[in-house]
């Protein structure tokens, strides 16, 4: 435990110590409310952490790219992050054969490795998302637009998106509707040429989400990604100089600063609800806390199934809650190497960025077949980062530390994971092998987090790192289920915060701040 | 040269729907059509000399009641009885049989799971609900939201005012299910594969997705909308095939004085300075119209039959991206005798409706990755029906016919054209499945007719031989079907219409499309609908 005063009374308990838990700790701190923060594990952040995996090497522990967390959010806390970068990093879509494409800048503004002609298409597909993004980006920063209540300020935002869609030219309003719910391999089979690009753009909009490139509604996946922004450009990364710890140790730091107190070490047993109304939370060891506003930045059918006493929800929200699908099929590798890997064709500076395998809109495909029956990928799909590149204290001199998002790799494996570790270790390994060759020769350690040990690790259900797919169905005012996607539950003064709140998860801040803000907002008007 | 008012491309369901309506309204209408008999996908012909069948459509329910009724279908002839039955068989030599009587019906799924029998009553429910919001869509045409022309602005107001009615929860419920899968959906109420196999055939018949994939919870309403003498989602027979619905249509418009023209292919419509003059034929006889309505899908019409030089560049390149993927192959087998089905108790009335052979969600999305990988699947999803068992005078006395409806099969074999060996191991893969279930199958086959996709585009003219005229996925529904803002059964060149399954609603032997083409074609000459019923609530 960091900090203990014994107080047992506070006008507001965040529950969580991620991203989300923090940014909210912080608004309501800095609004004037004594907030305590609690965290189950002795370390902050969640999955937006660094952690030491092998003597002397250390990784970012989920999220290893910073490329969405909202400029609103830096605002309201006064973030100075100049420390953490000042240029994007690139994305390479890697292909041993034919050599990579390096895109530079937001999401390739320049890009190389490819014909002139296939640079202009790349160009006007980009130009179209981005425009399509901006028009969805607006809605994130808020809570969701609620059918049967739309407030003013929902008409008004609506009006303006409606505007702004229209001043694009009629049009450009029937390619939006017309894609918006489409899938991505359709749009970029129409659009590209280039199956790695094609590949890298399939990826990118299926990457934590259980969708293949082919399922209708892949595209939101793409949307997503690209609404988001990083040093002021949309579509925009980097890899975070101090790791995603940084990243947590800034927001932690804007939470002390508001007067938050933060406890690690302190998971929550129960959310005590007395007469209907959230009055506090209750430890494990028994100890009661009292606050009248509880806001719950954990998973959401934790706080609703779990912590809730029996009976605080209806039946209909509670079966709502409990079809939540929230199975993740994202696996982390984390190597230790005594050498930097040299990935095939890939210069030094690009190598800096996000390296991803995926290599055809088929390949990515074939990739998820599997994972729809409890299997996982025989030829996966991976994103890599080379951290110890962008911040040299990530590994010893010499040596380098690889991470890795590996997909598909389902929670619910068919035999069971124990049993087969070690071939999806053996297949990972031999992927990144032929990307790049000699890797295995310079491994000193490793570290494999499957969906069941990111359950277990980091307290997500299901090893989901969303909180709950992020698929059309579990969007906007059905996220986490309707009946407590505007932030509030039908329990007064308990607040959900989490990635599984509108708009969902990446290392946005956005549910935390979109939820505080509703918090502070419902007791002015009380 | 005789001016017609109308000429109408193809004697499809659609096209004679349209046909009836325009000629009732007192236009002079001919009906041209490439094959020798009308009916498109939906007719009957003789199998071996003494069997009467449908060769493609099978099932009978969408079809509109009102257009029945305006166009006095059952006067001329059409009769269309329900199922009284179906089943899944499954692998260990069980069966879940299907009935027509709620209660019974639930009785059988209890026989599985009390849950699910409980699961069931709401499940209807819920889906009804869906259904009851979208069937008064069907006969109107969809407005275009990206224009500001008064009608578009009113049938706006006319959805927005549907939407206003549902509930929040009913809304946020409804645009859950739009968005979802059918596999998704149906883990929501029921725990047991059988029964979930059972109901996902509904999500994915004719649609190039599998039953995981986003949006087919959707597609399950285009075959649940229906209703058979009021029993809505009840699948129904037309007696004497499905050729019966079309023989009455054509009938119909004969009897109100309407010409069909059969043997007689168009090859071009004949376009000057931007209007439709009428079309050429194959021969090269003109047919002059003031009119044309197209009842061939979106892409033969403006791949095909108009000059490229007509239209705009943006509009065809929409055309050409119109996604018209075939999924689904049909087989049909004319039978000795009656066949076996060990597992189903004596006597069940479950051969009197569909018979599956998939008991899991798994295995019907796994012949979906075999279709995606270019191939037909070794598991097939079939949907099998029997409809002598119903309509005994389709076949000499004894003698059956087997209709199977087989998902998935591919436009092209990986990558290349079908071959007639191709097409026999297909037909293989579908008899070797009914035989495991079914002992001696093999040896009453007497005669039997393959149609994969290219035999139903060479045929019936459904380009890759789509059966809906393009897929019923959100970006080729509503207001984007076929083409965003040619949605409304005009085309970019005057006088030109299309009126087939390529436009809203959609597919499925509806008749909406044609109607509501119809419909479109009056208000341009500024003549009276009164003839035409409006959509009627039947739920």
């Amino acid at each position: 435990m960091t900090s203990s005063n014994g107080k047992t009374s506070y006008d507001a308990v965040v529950i969580g110590g991620g991203h989300n838990g923090l940014v909210a700790a912080a608004m309501l701190g800095r609004a004037g409310r004594r907030v305590l923060l609690v965290e189950a594990r002795d370390v902050l952040g969640g999955g937006a952490g660094t952690h030491v995996f092998h003597p002397g090497y250390k990784v970012n522990s989920l999220a290893h790219l910073m490329n969405r967390l909202a400029p609103e959010v830096e605002r309201a806390l006064g973030l100075d992050l100049a420390d953490l970068g000042t240029s994007l990093a690139p994305t390479v879509a890697l292909d041993p054969v034919r050599g990579p494409v390096v895109l530079g800048g937001a999401y390739g503004d320049s890009l190389s490795g490819v014909t002139p002609d296939e640079a202009g298409r790349f160009a006007a597909l980009r130009a179209l998302l981005m425009s399509q993004a901006d028009l969805l980006a607006r809605f994130l920063a808020r809570p969701p637009p609620m059918p049967g209540e739309l407030s003013l300020g929902d008409a008004v935002d609506l009006g303006k998106a409606a505007v702004a869609l229209l001043k694009r030219g009629r049009s450009a309003g029937r390619d939006f509707a017309r894609m918006l719910l489409t899938n991505i391999a359709d749009v970029v089979d129409e659009h590209l040429d280039d199956d790695r690009l094609k590949g890298l753009l399939a990826f990118d909009a299926t990457l934590g989400i259980h969708l293949g490139p082919r399922s209708p509604t892949s595209i939101v996946g793409l949307y997503y990604r690209l609404a988001g922004s990083c040093l002021g450009a949309r579509g925009g990364q980097i890899v975070p100089r101090g790791g995603m710890g940084a990243v947590t140790a800034h927001l932690a730091a804007a939470a002390r600063q508001a007067g938050v107190e933060i406890r690690t070490g302190a998971p929550v047993a129960a959310i005590a609800a007395d007469r209907g109304r959230a009055s506090g939370i209750v430890l494990p060891w028994g100890a009661r806390i009292a606050a009248p506003l509880i806001v719950s930045a954990i998973h959401p059918v934790t706080t609703l199934r779990s912590l809730l006493p029996p009976g605080a929800i209806d039946i209909g929200l509670d079966r709502a809650v409990s079809h939540i699908r929230s199975r993740g099929d994202a696996a982390k590798l984390h190597l230790a190497l005594d050498a930097v890997p040299a990935f095939v064709g890939v210069p030094a500076e690009a190598a800096r960025g996000r390296l991803v395998v995926a290599p055809s809109v088929d390949h990515v495909e074939r990739a998820f077949n599997p994972a729809k029956y409890g299997d996982f990928s025989p030829d996966p799909v991976i994103e890599i980062t080379l951290p110890s590149l962008t911040d040299p204290t990530f590994a010893p001199r010499g040596g380098a530390v690889l991470s890795a998002i590996v997909q598909y790799a389902p929670y619910d494996l068919s035999g069971g994971w124990d049993a087969r570790r070690d071939a999806f270790l053996e297949t990972v390994l031999a992927t990144l092998e032929r990307h790049a060759p000699g890797l295995r020769g310079s491994i000193v350690g490793a570290e494999l987090l499957l969906p069941p040990d990111i359950e277990a690790h980091f307290g997500m259900p299901g090893g989901h790192w969303h909180h709950g797919e992020l698929q059309v169905d579990q969007m906007i005012f059905n996220r986490p289920a309707f009946g407590a996607s505007g932030y509030e539950t039908p329990v007064p003064g308990l607040y959900l915060a989490s990635a599984g709140s509108h708009p969902g998860g990446g290392v946005s801040g956005l549910p935390g701040y979109n939820a505080a803000r509703r918090a502070l907002a419902k007791e002015t008007a009380a | 040269m005789k001016l017609w008012d109308v000429v109408i491309v193809g004697g499809g369901h659609n096209g004679l729907v349209a046909a009836c309506y325009l000629q009732r309204a007192g236009l002079d209408v001919l009906v041209v059509e490439k094959n020798a008999w009308v009916g498109g996908a939906a007719t009957s012909r003789r199998l071996a000399e003494d069997v009467t069948y449908s060769n493609c459509s099978y099932v009978c329910s969408l079809f509109r009641s009102e257009i029945m009724r305006d166009l006095e279908l059952p006067r001329h002839g059409l009769q269309v009885i329900g199922y009284e039955g179906g089943a899944v068989l499954t692998r260990s030599g069980g069966y879940l049989a299907s009935y027509r009587n709620h209660d019974q019906h639930r009785r059988e799924f209890a026989r599985y799971s009390a849950r699910d029998a409980e699961a069931y009553d709401r499940y209807a429910r819920d889906v009804t609900r869906q259904c009851r919001f979208i069937q008064p869509l069907l006969l109107r045409t969809a407005p275009d939201p990206f224009s500001f022309k008064p009608r578009d602005l009113q049938e706006l107001l006319f959805l927005a005012r549907k939407v206003g009615d549902l509930s929040a929860a009913e809304f946020a419920r409804t645009a859950r299910f739009w968005t979802m899968s059918i596999a998704d959906f149906l883990d929501e109420y029921f725990e047991t594969e059988v029964i979930k196999a059972y109901l996902a055939l509904s999500g994915i018949i004719g649609t190039a997705l599998g039953p995981m994939s986003p949006g087919t919870a959707y597609v399950l309403l285009h075959h649940y909308m229906g209703d058979v003498d009021g029993s809505v989602g009840a699948w129904g027979y037309a007696r004497g095939g499905m050729g019966a619905i079309t023989q009455a249509l054509a009938s119909s418009f004969q009897a109100a004085g309407g010409t069909i023209r059969t043997d007689s292919e168009v090859a071009s419509v004949k376009v000057r300075g931007g209007r439709s003059e009428g079309v050429v034929l194959a021969g090269g006889e003109e047919v002059r119209a003031r009119l044309v309505l197209s009842n061939a899908d979106v892409k033969r019409t403006f791949l095909k039959l108009v000059d490229e030089k007509e239209l705009p560049p943006p509009f065809l390149d929409r055309v050409r991206h119109f996604k018209m993927r075939g999924s689904s192959g049909k087989v049909n087998i004319a039978l000795d005798g009656m066949p076996d089905f060990p597992a189903l108790p004596s006597g069940s009335t479950a051969v009197k409706g569909d018979l599956h052979f998939t008991d899991t969600v798994e295995r019907i999305e796994r012949a979906y990755d075999d279709w995606k990988a270019g191939r037909w699947s070794a598991d097939p999803f079939l949907d099998a029906m029997i409809p002598t068992t119903l309509d005994p005078t389709l076949a000499a006395p004894g003698k059956h016919f087997m209709s199977c409806f087989v998902q998935y099969c591919p436009p092209k074999v990986e990558g290349r054209d079908w071959t007639d060996a191709d097409r026999d191991a297909f037909a293989e893969t579908v008899v070797s499945q009914i035989a495991d279930y079914s002992p001696g199958f093999r040896d009453r086959i007497r005669h039997m007719e393959v149609r994969t996709p290219r035999e139903l585009e060479a045929e019936v003219g459904l380009t890759e031989g789509n059966i809906f005229q393009g897929e019923l996925t959100f970006d080729q529904l509503l207001f984007n079907r076929p083409v965003p803002g040619y949605a409304q059964y005009r085309t970019p060149i005057k006088g030109l219409y299309l009126c087939g399954s390529s436009t809203h609603p959609g597919g499925g032997v509806m008749g909406a499309p044609g109607y509501n083409a119809a419909a479109e074609v009056l208000r341009d000459l500024k003549r009276s609908r009164q003839h035409m019923s409006p959509a009627h609530d039947v739920l």
